[in-house]
């Protein structure tokens, strides 16, 4: 296996193509869990393993099932019914093989579900009909990119809550002003590998 | 579920356009409210896609409505919803080729679109065919509103054209276009809509 290769699509996918920023996908989640740092590294936890797992069993879903049986335009609803599915029930065995770890990491779970860039991924893999080790490493890239934009952002609201915003731009509308200007320093990255 | 007299349908639809607007007002579906207005084309296009799929989407529910138990009625609603996405998918992939090349991840991922399974949970699970259909305008037309509000100034800013038609010729003004831009172009406008609502409030 060629890792020059594999490192370069993490990095492209955590950093040049990062989802949050030049992709716009899971913007409900990025803005909603933002508020707090804590929240933001147990979702960013949470989310970069159920993306690795998940992006893992729709692949193999895909070349051993889906692709041998001519049913790839059914992609979408395979996909989702693995993720939804996948989800549940982690969220069922975490629940019984370690509650300690469902306590912290639990709502998270039930979250997730409805992020888009987890539904993202597996598409992507399907269409660049990338190998399985190169999708696990796009996955991993674009939770670790998932996960650096929460990060960010959480750091940064934390201080904005004691800023003095005028009335009508509190809240919503002046979190998505401060993620335009991060959006801004992340173009700064384009170019840096060509793939 | 009876329901008695007659259903206010221009309520309906207001109340999906201006008091629950989905971009706006609830911050929802946010994702192709940036990715895919650079420019007002691909802005419509993204609006009609979603009218057509909340509108059949809102549909199929209320007519299998007293069939579907209510314990499994999420996975249910995903199946409805990503049906419909996929008939979407593949006309625009047919008949828009051009544009689905720019913009058909984002029409795959209408599947997860909080918007279209909260109105199917919360309205058309519960309502008769009719005003389903009505609720889905509403909040399809408020969707289709928004997104070509958002294209529209990012064109006519970040290329100085609208619908590809030059229309000010002047220096433009790059970063609307750019991915930045957009999140600059939603919070403004955001703001502006907020600043509208308590200018609206303190008249009372």
């Amino acid at each position: 296996m060629d890792f020059a290769k594999l490192f370069e699509l993490i990095i492209a996918a955590s950093l040049i193509n990062n989802f949050v920023f030049t992709r716009f996908l899971g913007l409900c989640i990025f803005f909603g869990v933002s508020k707090k740092m804590e929240t933001a590294i147990g979702m960013s936890i949470t989310f970069t393993s159920v993306m690795m797992i998940s992006a893992a069993l729709s692949w193999l879903i895909f070349n051993f099932i889906m692709v041998p049986l001519g049913i790839t335009f059914l992609k979408i609803i395979i996909f989702i019914g693995v993720v939804a599915g996948f989800v549940q029930a982690s969220d069922t065995i975490m629940r019984k093989v370690s509650p300690g770890l469902y306590y912290k990491l639990g709502i998270y779970l039930a979250l997730i579900s409805t992020n888009c860039i987890i539904l993202a991924v597996p598409l992507i893999n399907a269409g660049e009909h990338y190998s399985f080790i190169e999708s696990l490493a796009f996955a991993l890239g674009s939770g670790i990119g998932f996960a650096l934009a929460l990060i960010i952002m959480a750091s940064i609201r934390e201080k904005l809550e004691l800023a003095n915003i005028p009335g009508p731009l509190k809240g919503t509308p002046i979190a998505f002003i401060v993620t335009g200007l991060i959006a801004l320093a992340f173009t700064g990255f384009s170019g840096l590998i060509k793939i | 579920m009876a329901q008695t007299g007659a259903v206010d349908y221009l309520g309906l639809i207001k109340n999906g356009i201006f008091k629950e607007n989905t971009i706006f007002k609830l911050a929802l579906s946010l994702c192709p409210s940036i990715a895919v207005t650079n420019n007002l084309r691909n802005g419509v296009l993204m609006g009609v896609a979603v009218l057509f799929v909340q509108v059949m989407v809102n549909i199929t529910i209320s007519v299998m409505r007293n069939f579907i138990h209510p314990r499994i009625r999420l996975p249910i609603f995903m199946l409805v919803i990503s049906g419909w996405v996929t008939v979407t998918d593949m006309s625009m992939a047919a008949f828009a080729p051009e544009a689905y090349k720019q913009m058909g991840l984002y029409i795959q991922l209408i599947v997860a679109f909080a918007s279209i399974l909260a109105r199917a949970e919360m309205f058309a699970s519960k309502n008769k065919i009719v005003p389903s259909m009505f609720d889905g305008v509403g909040m399809g037309l408020g969707f289709l509103s928004a997104l070509t509000i958002i294209s529209f100034f990012r064109e006519i800013l970040g290329k100085g054209s609208l619908w590809g038609f030059p229309v000010i010729h002047a220096k433009p003004l790059l970063i609307m276009v750019l991915p930045a831009g957009g999140f600059f172009a939603v919070g403004i406008l955001m703001g502006f809509f907020n600043w509208i609502g308590m200018r609206n409030n303190k008249g009372h």
